[in-house]
């Protein structure tokens, strides 16, 4: 398979396209023009690039994690994403969006978010670029991501949290859009993953995509070969998309995606769209959905907020039904443990959104002991020390 | 089942040299009984036309009171095979009768049965405000093969190229979202409606009603001297909400049909 490409209104095969009020078209078709035009403009690319360099301090590392590697039986290989400005791989996609804003004159950026990291790259981008922010985030995470709450508000943005649904990363999509269709002339949506409308998709695809074209030159620089597999944590999907782009022609490496499968997919309390959902629009796009028999959304269950989605980037079920990615379940106990092996072994405390990607890579090392795994580690865990002390009993002194 | 479309209603308010009163709410809230009988109310007091929503998960073009009452309705057990009922039980009153609905609850039943349904229970057509026509084929096709309206949206912000296609999309009438922005009750009538409606008309011969933010008698007159249709929804709702229950929808109706004839 050659890099996908969606048609020309954002249709990766039957997945994408565009499924909202006609009131955002209008805001829609101006994005892609921008886009398209920034992206052809050597000005744009120069900026982005010096950003991504001096102020997101790109290009992250790839590490050689021996004691973690020892601990599974294969050769893991981290592509080090935690280690950007603002701990995770979302600023890549944010620096990008912030440029838009400001070349298509929008003086305001709103955001949803669910771990909180979307949002604290999206107010550091507003504090960085001089814009108006709100960022939507469901209660239930602005208590388990508190720490990130209180970082957008230092960075100057408004945290309204939204008390509707399931009150987590859905609910405050919802929010978001609510508000763009009524602010749409002066404000710029930026969306944190690969879902929503067209261009949305590929457009942060394409603006994490870095991640992806500096492992894969980095993992032929190291080893002179290319990694056997290539494994990510799928929310909606970006920082997976982002890394899985360049290798998508590369037919050798297999891709795998690891979905949040909370208490356990029999027990119907999960986040694994993929693995358990079915086809379906939410949220602008379709794609899989976790929904009932009436087509009503099913809240989603982990406990890992950046995860707890029911929804999944549409380029992700393209892959899942041409077979070219695969994409499985991880348990909360299972990414926790995975958790506590990174913490132990490297030194290296990974957001528990990531820890679901390093159960993964354990499970893939099962069945191909030896091989050679690179990892997207997209996210350090300081905002998760909370969760994690509760989750390992370490509150008390006790442990 | 005869069923009443929605062109004959515009013909006939058109006749009367009046606007056509569009009234909204959700099927299931409060109850099935309680929305079919609210629903009752509001035709014999004179309601030309009912939109009855297909309560969702994630109403991303709803405001605070719709969503109130579509949440209520999903948590007291309203399926699709409902709203389907609901329609049955309001066509049969006499009165024309749409469905409004997100999209995925329709492609989750099937889009072709789900119109097929939809016409056997006397519904006239359905408006979709998160489907575009150009994501639209399947539901073009069955709404052609059942002879049902559709209504899609046109917007402040659309193009005059959007509002010419999307307009020839549409059979039945078409829905000008008065504002740029959710449904809820406003203060103000839209400031750009007039220029909306002025703009779709250039495209079409269709009746063009508006909707998005009217609650009074007052604002309906507004908006009836300029458009074939006022639609009015959260209004509605909130006497729902507030307990009022069929006698406080009727009234309701009464004062913007009194609007509308003023
Ligand atoms: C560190 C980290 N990894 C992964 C995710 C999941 O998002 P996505 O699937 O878009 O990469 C998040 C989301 O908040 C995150 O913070």
């Amino acid at each position: 398979m050659t890099a996908t490409t969606p048609d020309a209104t954002g249709h990766f095969g039957a997945y994408g396209g565009r499924f909202v009020p006609e009131a955002l078209i209008a805001a829609l078709d101006q994005l892609s023009a921008v886009y398209d035009e920034a992206r052809a403009d050597p000005e744009f690319t120069a900026e982005l690039q010096r950003l991504l360099r001096e102020y997101a301090g790109r290009p992250s590392l790839l590490y050689d994690a021996e004691r973690f590697s020892g601990e599974v039986g294969a050769r893991i290989l981290l592509k080090r994403e935690d280690l950007n400005h603002t701990g995770a791989h979302k600023i890549n996609n944010v620096i990008g969006q912030a440029l838009l804003t400001r070349r298509m004159g929008k003086r305001r950026i709103i955001a949803e978010t669910g771990a909180g990291q979307h949002g604290v790259a999206t107010a550091t981008a507003a504090a960085l670029f001089g814009l108006e922010c709100t960022v939507y985030m469901g209660q239930v995470d602005t208590e388990r991501q508190s720490l990130n709450v209180a970082r957008m508000r230092l960075l100057g943005a408004t945290v309204i949290p939204v008390t509707s649904g399931s009150r987590t990363l859905k609910d405050a999509m919802n929010e978001a859009f609510r508000d763009w269709v009524a602010s749409v002339d002066t404000t710029h949506y930026c969306i944190g993953s690969v879902g929503g409308p067209h261009p949305f998709p590929v457009m942060v695809r394409d603006f994490a995509a870095v991640i992806g074209t500096e492992a894969r030159q980095q993992c032929l620089d190291l080893l002179g070969r290319l990694p056997d597999s290539v494994v990510a944590c799928v929310g909606g999907g970006s920082n997976a998309m982002g890394i899985f782009h360049a290798f998508v022609p590369d037919a050798d490496v297999a891709l795998y995606g690891f979905e949040a499968g909370g208490d356990g997919v029999e027990t119907g309390r999960h986040a694994a769209t993929i693995t358990a959902g079915s086809p379906g629009v939410l949220h602008g796009a379709r794609s899989y959905v976790l929904q009932d028999a009436d087509g009503q959304t099913v809240e989603s269950h982990s406990i890992s907020a950046g995860l707890d989605y029911p929804g999944v980037g549409p380029e992700h079920a393209y892959l899942a039904d041409s077979g070219r990615a695969s994409y499985r379940a991880v348990t909360d106990a299972q990414a926790m443990d995975a958790f506590a092996l990174l913490c132990r072994t490297e030194g290296i405390i990974p957001a528990i959104e990531t820890a679901h990607a390093l159960a993964g890579a354990q499970q893939v090392a099962a069945q191909a002991p030896g091989s050679t795994i690179l990892v997207n580690l997209s996210g350090r865990g300081d905002k998760d020390v909370a969760t994690a002390a509760k989750w390992f009993g370490l509150l008390d002194g006790s442990a | 089942m005869t069923r009443v479309r929605s062109a004959e209603v515009f013909a006939a308010a058109r006749a009367e040299g009046r606007a056509a009163l569009v009234g909204y709410l959700p099927a299931g809230y409060p109850s099935y009984d309680g929305c079919v009988a609210a629903l009752e109310a509001m035709v014999e007091a004179g309601c030309d036309l009912i939109e009855i929503g297909l309560p969702y998960s994630d109403p991303v073009l709803d405001g605070p009171v719709i969503q109130q009452a579509s949440e209520a309705a999903l948590r007291g057990g309203a399926k699709t095979v409902d709203a389907l009922r609901t329609v049955e039980a309001v066509a049969a009153t006499g009165a024309a009768v749409l469905v409004m609905s997100y999209w995925n609850p329709v492609l989750r039943y099937g889009v072709d049965g789900f119109a097929r349904d939809l016409a056997a229970a006397g519904g006239s057509g359905m408006i979709t405000p998160d489907l575009i026509p150009d994501e639209a084929s399947e539901w073009i096709a069955a709404s052609e093969a059942h002879d049902l309206d559709r209504v899609f949206l046109v917007a402040p912000s659309s193009s005059e190229q959007r509002l010419a296609s999307t307009t020839r999309a549409c059979s039945g009438w078409v829905y000008a979202a008065s504002t740029m922005g959710v449904t809820g009750a406003r203060t103000a009538t839209s400031a750009v409606a007039p220029a909306l409606v002025e703009r779709t008309r250039r495209c079409t011969d269709l009746p063009v009603a508006v909707g998005l933010g009217v609650s009074t008698g007052e604002q309906a007159a507004e908006v009836a001297a300029y458009a074939d249709g006022v639609i009015v929804g959260s209004a509605f709702v909130r006497r729902l909400i507030d307990g009022e229950g069929p006698a406080g929808v009727a009234a309701l109706t009464h004062e913007l049909a009194g609007g509308l004839r003023r």
